[in-house]
């Protein structure tokens, strides 16, 4: 191997690892995958929802090949407090039908198949191999070096996920501060399909995916997650890295809480434990990313710091999939032109910027921030359970009109009017 | 469900250990010289870290390789890589 030189050295065979490569050997060119798991996927841990469109441009009617769960037909926000829930739930057949909105995954099986369509496209897949440094000649990226052995190439696309060291180590981005970044704990809960198709009134392959927001996070930023595999349930939690140590919390404890919660057990009940997991999510949005490009490197998926959190939907697979994609293109056009400095690659930025990548980042940019309100975990939950309470309570008491009880709850739960509007107003403009 | 502790969870995951190669390295003096919210013991899923007689020592065989407590670490403590190809946790379903 250390002779050759390849068109395209990509590092982690995850969504944008596995995307850029295909899409790569796809147009003949030479392009290496180097995985440091034993294969594919077995370092990979999403929620997760794959919301596959962009997936399905790149290998049409991927589903039908693909090892998938479940088509989301069922999509939950649920405002939790200690003893009460209210839910937005909306379901839709309309998501049923190909090319389906979204479909649950599990990434140990997904990206083994995708690494598998890269290689029959002509890729070459290196599993077990830790990529330790991106080797750099006079500032510019020309290859790998993995214990011993260096590998070189035109360009090497840094696809190593949230901590991705590689493009530290190439100066492209600084360490991201625990403020920014967010953990994500899982437990996968084995079921009979029947079981979980009875409870979540799921009829075949339909499939639901709830967010969680409220008391199950501990008090800081981020909320559960519970979604709806074949004959297992993926349940978890994802919280603030910082606010973790400010409030002196730990994973596990949280996470036992969250299950135990009267209105979350009876939804695990009886189940048994296959796999428990945990993985870093990049929270920073826009002003964490990193340089995306440099002479010989472009960086995609996590390790770009691609994924959008607004409450209802968690993203990051289908946004890697789409800057891989966006890469690959971008390597492309530097091969007709055989120029693979900054230059030749700062097509890259203009290709994400065209695409409902970038569009969809900036379009979230202020998400995050407004999901920092401590409203939203504590005061909206407890308001809005406490209105429904109150509409539905028959307890031989004159009963007072809608507007008359929202004021009420909301003095309860402390929260003004000028609370609400600005909260509603910035809502509809950040979410 | 039934409850279970961090270690009986660890438990049902598979592992590839890669005997006598620590990826995780404490460096005390930074440690101990600095750090004031012990933040590693706090955010570790797997409960990797605990404190022995004031140091901190590192079970790293249990790791999910998040990343969380070097992301975590106020002084920078941890000389934390991911474990060597093919090596660590292997997630069957992930």
């Amino acid at each position: 191997m250390a002779d050759e030189k390849f068109d395209a050295i990509i590092v982690g065979a995850g969504m944008a690892g596995n995307a850029a490569a295909y899409r790569l050997a796809k147009e003949g060119l030479q392009v290496v995958v180097i995985e440091r798991g034993p294969y594919p996927g077995s370092k990979n841990l999403s929620g997760g929802v794959l919301y596959g469109r962009v997936l399905h441009q790149l290998i049409p009617e991927y589903w039908k090949e693909a090892p998938v769960e479940r088509f989301i037909t069922n999509e939950v926000v649920t405002f939790l407090t200690g003893d009460a829930s209210f839910n937005i739930d909306f379901k839709t057949q309309d998501f049923g039908k190909p090319p389906f909105n979204g479909f649950t995954v599990l990434r140990g099986k997904f990206d083994r198949w995708f690494a598998e369509k890269a290689e029959a496209a002509g890729a070459m897949l290196v599993p077990g191999i830790r990529v330790d440094k991106v080797l750099i000649e006079g500032g510019r990226v020309v290859g790998i070096a993995a214990g011993d052995e260096e590998i070189w190439a035109d360009v090497v696309i840094a696809a190593d996920g949230a901590n991705s060291f590689l493009a530290q180590e190439a100066g492209l981005r600084e360490r991201i501060p625990a403020s920014q970044m967010a953990l994500g704990v899982k437990e996968l809960i084995g079921l009979p399909r029947q079981v979980i198709e009875d409870r979540f009134h799921l009829t075949g392959n339909e499939g639901a995916a709830h967010s969680i927001v409220g008391c199950v996070s501990g008090g800081v930023t981020g909320g559960g997650f519970l979604y709806t595999n074949l004959d297992s349930l993926s349940i978890g939690l994802v919280m603030n890295l910082d606010e973790l140590v400010q409030n002196q919390l730990q994973p596990p404890e949280i996470l036992e809480e969250f299950m135990g919660h009267p209105l979350i057990a009876p939804l695990v009940k009886d189940g048994t434990l296959l796999e428990y997991g945990a993985h870093l999510v990049v929270e920073g949005g826009i002003e964490m990313m990193p340089r995306l490009y440099m002479d010989g490197m472009l960086v995609a998926g996590d390790a770009a710091g691609f994924s959008i959190n607004n409450g209802f939907v968690v993203r990051g697979m289908d946004l890697a999939i789409g800057s891989g994609i966006a890469a690959a293109e971008t390597v492309i056009e530097a091969k007709s032109k055989n120029d693979f400095s900054a230059q030749g690659l700062s097509a890259y930025p203009q290709k994400l910027e065209a695409s409902y990548v970038m569009a969809d980042m900036h379009t979230y940019a202020q998400a995050a921030g407004f999901l920092k309100n401590r409203r939203l975990y504590k005061a909206y939950p407890e308001m809005i359970t406490k209105l429904m309470r109150q509409i539905y309570r028959q307890d031989a008491q004159p009963k007072k009109h809608l507007m008359q009880e929202l004021l009420k709850s909301l003095k309860d739960s402390r929260i003004s009017l000028f609370d609400l509007v600005k909260d509603g107003y910035k809502g509809g403009r950040t979410l | 469900m039934k409850k279970m502790t961090v270690t009986e969870k660890i438990a049902v995951n598979k592992y590839e250990l890669d005997e006598g190669h620590p990826h995780i390295v404490v460096h005390e003096e930074a440690c101990r010289a600095k750090c004031k919210n012990l933040a590693c013991l706090l955010v570790c899923p797997a409960r990797v870290y605990s404190e022995v007689n004031g140091k901190i020592m590192a079970d790293w065989a249990a790791c999910l390789e998040c990343g969380a407590c070097k992301a975590a670490c106020p002084t920078d403590a941890l000389d934390w890589v991911y474990p060597r190809g093919g090596f660590g946790i292997v997630y069957r379903n992930g």
